[in-house]
């Protein structure tokens, strides 16, 4: 019988740890150690999430009116265009898997780093790079070609810095490439003894899915990127006819890459909720083999989906259908999951600390943010919201409402395995019920907006759409707030928070068995040896099960 | 004022039956929404830390016949919603033959219109209740997206082809017509508005203030200003006679047999040794960057216009 254990007082700092063995400036900067290397990227997505929440915070607030009376239209282009840019390409791409899977991958895994420490390092100084084009294309005046970049307005007419924003995503790509073979190499070579697959971490899984649209969908992206370059450099007809090229080209293209993007952009979210909910309800995971085919699932179906961003666009209809069918079964292992995670609770033993609140959230949110992609889906009801905020509503669902959620649970949850320290739960709890309510207040009124005909990217808009857009405005700000309290008292838990001890919540994993914060090579008693499955909570017979 | 509309007008025969579909989905999401939500509190609440509460799990395997009834039923369900759906879009996509065509030219940062009989107009589109209204779209720069929200319709407007899209207004009225794809500084402003006229006020209003010049007749003009004639005219061997060529078959120098529809017409026009005609000579100047969108789209109408039942069939 595992009750929660000792109590965060009771336990002390350890006196060597990751983060205390050098203070040097380099070495962070040089490190391999895949916990510093998560660290770094901590910070710097923490850092990109401010900019693009700045520019998120500007556009609410030119939508408070349906005049365009605070930015001109080219102003308010660029500041959507860079919100994208920014908050998909450096936040949510590399948020859970460079964090939270560099951090834990190693850890659940029981290997002492990444396959490749130093091309682990390598990514993040990719990723450094691409962010400082991104930000000098942003101090040089702009982009504003939307972070679709669809041609032949990028690659012929934009009169702003789409070359460095375009070579800003590639180079970004790569790292995220590099990530992901990183990923794929650790879980197969270096799982400790008796550490199955099929006793791996759900979160491991969800990695592994991720990974693999990673290094197969990134490069297609990345290729795409650079014949914009081309065209527009040099003029070589790919994708404007006026070259004779062909635009909708680029949709194909683009959209290979960025459908599968979007379970980069969840996958790894949905491994997180599995880790919390079965931590929290003290019990087996409902539907292991479910929810990690489903993983896979995902990732291989939705390769074959991205025509569903299309259907207006003069794609075939044939072709249309296909794709239609296609994303309308891609929903059904999101379903099995959700289900899965509500069948965990049943007969559990459940306590609501903030990790646990989160997950809550992530589960209704994205519920709606799925449920709402079938209307996308089906081609009835696509041309009508097509290109307008009903989609905009929908991905924030999955994206904010399931990504950012599930990164917030992450991050409550293994904040003390990373820093040692434990944060203030009552604060954190009301911080994550602000967020739910802000979040909902904001993007709910905007399916509304998106039936009634509000078209996206929209600097002015007709007097009759206000009221909503009001609404939005002021939800906005509330998710702002509910956004900035964990910054502040993870600082202060930085200094002040008492010593976590190495497992807090009382969970298993392989990465509650080691100190908090860990050493640098994790498990310094040597490698551990795994016995039992994932998730051997008291309750759910894990000890039946062989 | 702040009176909030849920849901905008239908003014179309499509209206309904998206919003049909609409409704339906909407309702199974909320019944899944709202079942997955009652679970989950009620499990957390029985089942939270403290509760004397029977915990035993009798036979941990017994999840199979639970995870296959939930993966069987939402995959049935999903594929009759796509059925559906798609069944409604392919009738929505079988443009009615008996149509009335006007044509559509987006350009940064407006929209052109041009009806049968000539009339041109700017951001504004008028057309007759209950009479089928088929528009042909191009955009002379970059892509944009004809919507019309109280009809349910969208459709992108590309350059260099053709894109159609077709409603029929059920309701008298004045709706918005918006840009839908973003285009650049203007996007948000490239809005109009569709005015939806009872029959005999739009004849009205298409013969008021205008000097009818047929667009055939506009086309006849640009016909021979800019030389066509020369080639295209009786049975010249420089160029194949257009006469009753649209909607037909055509067979070209590489064997391959096309439609000479609107597309290939267009093609023709700004690059024509891209599909030469079996037995011509590659004689004909390319017109790219020569000629307005509009004015192909004239030339086009001239073209389709000209039958064999003008000259009583004196061609073979």
């Amino acid at each position: 019988m595992s009750t929660i254990a000792a109590r965060p007082e009771s336990a002390l700092m350890p006196k060597r740890h990751y983060a205390n063995v050098k203070h040097s400036v380099a070495s962070w900067l040089l490190t391999t150690d895949h916990k510093r290397i998560a660290i770094l990227y901590l910070i710097s997505i923490t850092v990109f999430f401010a900019v693009g929440g700045f520019f998120a915070s500007m556009i609410r607030l030119e939508l408070l009116t349906p005049k365009g009376d605070l930015f001109d239209g080219d102003t308010y282009n660029k500041m959507f265009t860079l919100h994208g840019i920014i908050m998909i390409f450096f936040f949510l791409i590399p948020s859970i898997p460079a964090v939270l899977g560099n951090f834990l991958i190693p850890l659940m895994v029981g290997a002492k780093d990444l396959a490749f420490p130093k091309i682990n390092l390598l990514s993040w100084y990719l990723y450094i790079i691409g962010g400082l084009l991104a930000v000098w294309a942003l101090v040089k005046g702009g982009v504003d070609t939307g972070w679709t970049f669809y041609t032949p307005y990028s690659s012929t007419y934009a009169k702003t810095e789409v070359f460095l924003a375009v070579s800003a995503a590639f180079i970004a790509g790569f790292s995220s490439i590099l990530t992901g073979l990183n990923f794929i190499v650790t879980i197969h070579k270096m799982r400790a003894p008796g550490l199955t697959w099929f006793r791996l971490p759900l979160f491991v899984w969800a990695h592994y899915a991720t990974s693999l649209i990673q290094i197969l969908g990134t490069p297609v992206v990345a290729i795409t990127l650079v014949l914009v370059g081309v065209e527009r450099i040099w003029g070589k007809g790919i994708f404007d006819p006026s070259l004779g090229g062909d635009p909708v080209l680029f949709q194909h293209l683009f959209w290979f890459y960025s459908h599968p993007a979007v379970y980069i952009m969840i996958l790894p979210g949905m491994g997180v909720i599995s880790e919390v909910i079965t931590c929290f309800s003290r019990k087996r995971i409902f539907g292991y083999e479910f929810i990690a085919f489903s993983s896979l699932a995902i990732a291989i179906v939705g390769f074959l989906v991205w025509g569903h961003h299309m259907f207006v666009s003069t794609q075939s209809t044939y072709a249309g259908m296909v794709f239609s069918f296609l994303t309308f079964l891609v929903a059904v292992p999101s379903a099995i999951k959700v289900f899965n995670w509500t069948a965990t609770l049943y007969k559990g033993e459940i306590t609501f600390e903030a990790p646990m609140l989160y997950a809550f959230g992530f589960i209704g949110l994205f519920t709606i943010g799925g449920l709402t992609g079938l209307f996308l889906g089906a081609m009835a009801t696509d041309i009508h919201f097509h290109d307008t905020y009903f989609v905009v509503a929908h991905f924030h669902y999955v994206m904010v409402g399931g990504m950012v959620m599930g990164f917030m649970c992450g991050l409550h949850f293994w904040w003390p395995k990373m820093t040692g320290r434990m944060y203030p739960a009552t604060i954190a709890s009301i911080a994550a019920i602000i967020v739910f309510i802000g979040f909902n207040l904001t993007f709910f009124p905007q399916f509304i907006l998106g039936y009634l005909g509000m078209p996206r990217r929209y600097h002015e808009y007709a007097a009759e759409f206000q009221v909503l857009n009001v609404m939005s405005t002021a939800g906005a700000s509330i998710l702002g707030v509910g956004y900035a309290i964990p910054g502040f008292y993870f600082m202060w838990s930085l200094f002040f928070g008492p010593a976590a001890g190495p497992n807090p919540w009382g969970a298993k994993g392989l990465e509650w068995q080691t100190q908090s914060p860990p050493t640098t090579f994790n498990f310094d008693e040597g490698q551990p040896i795994v016995v039992e499955e994932a998730y051997a909570y008291s309750i759910g017979g894990s000890e039946s099960v062989s | 004022m702040p009176n909030v509309q849920i849901a905008p007008e239908q003014a179309s025969t499509i209206a309904p039956q998206i919003d049909l579909v609409l409704y339906v989905l909407t309702g199974l999401s909320v019944f899944f929404f709202f079942a997955v939500c009652a679970v989950l509190v009620f499990l957390a609440i029985r089942y939270r830390k403290g509760t004397k509460v029977n915990r035993t799990i009798v036979d941990p395997h017994a999840g199979t016949a639970l995870e296959l009834t939930w993966t069987i039923i939402p995959t049935i369900m999903a594929i009759a919603m796509f059925f559906w759906a798609t069944v409604v879009f392919f009738q929505y996509s079988r443009i009615p033959d008996d149509a009335m065509e006007v044509l559509v030219t987006g350009k940064q940062w407006m929209w052109k219109i041009q009806h049968p009989n000539g009339k041109r107009e700017i951001n504004e589109l008028h057309v007759p209740v209950g009479v089928p209204v088929k528009l042909t779209m191009t955009s002379e720069d970059v892509i944009h997206s004809f919507f019309v929200p109280a009809f349910r319709v969208k459709r992108d407007v590309l350059p260099g082809r053709y894109s159609n899209l077709w409603f029929e207004p059920t309701k008298t009225g004045t709706y918005h017509l918006f840009c839908a794809e973003y285009c650049g500084t203007d996007h948000s402003r490239m809005v109009g508005q569709v005015v939806v006229m009872e029959p005999e006020d739009y004849q009205r209003w298409l013969a008021g203030e205008f000097t009818a010049v047929p667009a055939a007749s506009a086309g006849e003009q640009l016909f021979t200003k800019l030389g066509c004639v020369t080639c295209h005219e009786g049975n010249s061997p420089r160029g194949p006679a257009l006469k009753d060529v649209f909607g037909k078959e055509v067979q070209l120098q590489t064997g391959e047999i096309v439609l000479a529809d609107e597309d290939y017409i267009r093609e023709s026009i700004l690059n024509p040794q891209a599909k030469l005609v079996a037995g011509y000579p590659p004689l004909m100047p390319t017109f790219q960057n020569q000629i307005k969108e509009q004015d192909i789209f004239t030339l086009i109408n001239y073209i389709k216009s000209m039958k064999d039942d003008q000259e009583s069939g004196s061609q073979s």
